[in-house]
């Protein structure tokens, strides 16, 4: 299962640098979506991958091996909305700079060819 | 009683801009005196906690006021906490604060819509990015300010400023998402996030952990030397300063200085002398980062013409600066740093509110504001008629860019040259040296450091000169430009702020060098934020 996850951070990150670099915003913001996903699924995993086990450590005596790590998925959580928000903001500036420049380009001008 | 309250004091210059700003939003947008004056009121409420807090944390045994959020202990809950470095700088940002909320009280808060609660937010996550003694909170109080960056930097939006945003917006966003792979290593390396209980952890991890947590800190790294213009992570600086309105950049150039004091904080407490092998861990990479962003810097304030640019290459040099001196390692080198931090942020925000009061001079019309009141149908045009105008405007503009200079480039008899001279002082005298015949054997890198230092205060002059001489003596036909009293006043507070802490020289540099050991002593900290007591129950006094 770490191979498969490794691989799908792998590959959205690797697509999300991919976009970030191309010349037209709707290109940048889907590169940040893409980054943002690859992200957060990395802070997921960074208490350890388990299957099928509580967050909730409830009690006093225990086994903590039974549970799985609750932090990860509350910053995974935190991360997720801040990410979603500052990216929606993003999107509107990008609309703005298309309705003042008339050109989708990052660079709010055309490249002179 | 009183450490009680000196731990809610803690939680009140993130409630305080918070309530503030959610208030601001509620006020009509015509009523601008009321909005500047809720506005106003806090950022004067934050000079007081500021002022307070320096007080409380200024005892002979490093008091820490701890705030323990919901009251759970440190290693499990959020943590804020406030020392004497924290209090410094909280006290800067008020003082930056108040002096560009009097600057745009006449002009440019009426420009545009939503400046008020957007600066209250702005300095909410300064605050909290100050006072938060946990990673992931940090990053929280990070997106906070970025947010209400975004939104000032946009602030009476035309289409430079538009341009200038996509960038800045896009690296930030980049940015953030290395600070979360940086907190996510440091998790599963340490399997804490809080930044004392960090300093404990790393003390027993294991090889293969260790080299996770130093990858993690590392890349947690890039994001704070983005938002400190550290070379190669700075070219989104000049353009952005520079397009952004100018109550605006003023605070932009404080939020490069957050970048460097977590670097300061969480460098000097997490790879301490206690840190086993990772101590000192990036301490020559910080420093070689700080020597480029200087040599970058000079030369970018070479080469630009507006001035602008030329504030915003200053503001990087200053990063630079202070960069090299924590990346060297000396203890006294940090006392004297803050000490150039506080006198580089107070010019470098004084000229930049300067620049667009130089610009009247050469055009009188203002065509950047009229585009912006046109696209936003503001009706009654202020400008002419608000306010009075000052007499004498035009050696007003000359003495407080030559201030601003003097300060920038370190000649006497300005804070600048007690910054530097601290500096050069402190790098001359490394302790290990005991011979009485001087310098000889002072490694190469400290060489150099010092003559960038230099150098880049005299690149500062040419630039500087060039363009005062251009602007002020050869301008072909200058108008004498309108200034609001505000206006004025804000510039030249900050430039008395910078005289007076040169004529109170010696307890500045005494509070700074206190501060600076107790940032070297990092057990302090860490045992008091471990051993802070959470309040016990209330049920044990019911019958």
């Amino acid at each position: 299962m770490e191979t498969v996850i490794a691989m799908a951070i792998g590959v959205l990150f690797g697509s999300g640098v991919w976009l970030i670099l191309r010349p037209r915003s709707f290109q940048v913001i889907m590169g940040l979506m893409l980054l943002s996903y690859a992200v957060n699924l990395f802070l997921f995993i960074s208490g350890g991958l388990a299957v099928d086990k509580a967050p909730i450590v409830d009690g006093a005596d225990i086994d903590p091996s039974l549970y799985t790590d609750p932090l990860p998925q509350a910053l995974v959580l935190t991360a997720i909305v801040i990410g979603f928000a500052t990216t929606a903001l993003y999107l509107v500036v990008a609309i703005g700079s298309r309705g003042l420049t008339g050109t989708d380009h990052v660079d709010g001008k055309e490249p002179k060819s | 009683m009183s450490a009680h309250w000196a731990s809610q004091l803690v939680l009140l210059p993130i409630l305080l801009p918070l309530l503030c700003g959610s208030l601001l939003i509620l006020v009509d947008e015509r009523r601008h005196r009321l909005k500047i004056a809720i506005n106003l009121g806090s950022a004067l409420g934050l000079l007081l906690i500021a002022a307070l807090l320096m007080r409380t944390t200024d005892t002979v045994d490093g008091h820490i006021a701890i705030h323990l959020a919901a009251n759970w202990p440190a290693p499990f809950g959020i943590a804020l906490v406030a020392d004497r470095l924290s209090a410094v700088m909280l006290l800067l940002t008020s003082l930056l604060a108040l002096a560009s909320l009097i600057f745009s009280s006449s002009l440019w808060s009426r420009v545009g819509v939503h400046f008020h609660p957007l600066f209250q937010f702005l300095l909410m996550g300064i605050n909290g990015a100050f006072l938060t003694g946990d990673i992931f909170n940090l990053f929280v109080f990070f997106e906070v300010m970025l947010a209400a960056s975004y939104g000032l930097l946009l602030y009476s939006y035309n289409t430079p400023r538009i341009r200038a945003g996509m960038q800045y917006i896009a690296i930030n966003l980049v940015c953030s998402f290395f600070f979360l792979i940086g907190v996510a290593l440091i998790y599963s390396a340490a399997g804490t996030l809080n930044m004392a209980d960090l300093a404990v952890q790393i003390r027993g991890l294991e090889a293969a952990d260790r080299q996770l947590l130093e990858i993690g800190t590392a890349i947690l790294a890039i994001a704070f030397l983005t938002k400190s213009a550290a070379w190669p992570f700075c070219f989104w600086l000049p353009t952005t300063y520079a397009t952004a309105s100018p109550p605006v950049a003023a605070m932009l150039v404080l939020m490069t200085k957050v970048g460097v004091y977590v670097l300061l904080r969480l460098w000097l407490l997490v790879f301490s002398a206690d840190a086993a092998e990772s101590s000192g861990f990036g301490g020559n990479a910080m420093l070689w980062c700080g020597l480029a962003t200087l040599t970058f810097g000079s030369i970018g304030l070479l080469a630009s013409q507006e001035l602008g640019r030329m504030a915003a290459y200053s503001a990087i040099i200053s990063s630079g600066t202070l960069l090299a001196a924590i990346g060297y390692g000396q203890p006294s080198l940090v006392g004297a740093a803050l000490f150039y931090l506080i006198s580089s942020t107070l010019a470098v925000a004084a000229l930049l509110l300067l620049v667009e009061l130089i610009e009247r001079v050469r055009n009188p019309g203002a065509a950047m504001l009229a585009l912006t009141m046109e696209a936003f149908a503001v009706e009654d045009a202020p400008g002419e008629s608000a306010g009075v105008a000052i007499p004498a405007a035009m050696a007003f503009l000359g003495l407080s860019f030559v201030a601003c200079a003097l300060i920038i480039t370190g000649l006497p008899p300005l804070s600048g040259f007690v910054a530097k001279f601290g500096l050069l002082h402190a790098l001359l005298n490394t302790p290990q040296e005991t011979v009485a015949d001087g310098f000889a054997d002072l490694s190469p890198l400290a060489w150099g450091l010092l003559a960038l230092v230099i150098i880049s205060g005299l690149v500062g002059i040419i630039a500087l000169m060039r363009f005062g001489v251009r602007t002020f003596w050869a301008a072909g036909s200058t108008t004498v430009p309108r200034l609001q009293i505000s206006e004025a006043a804000a510039v030249s507070s900050l430039l008395l702020l910078c005289v007076l802490i040169t004529v109170q020289a010696a307890p500045v540099r005494a509070y700074l060098e206190r501060t600076s050991e107790a940032l070297h002593r990092p057990h302090l900290y860490v045992d008091r934020v471990l051993s802070a007591p959470a309040t016990p129950h209330q049920e044990e006094h019911h019958p």
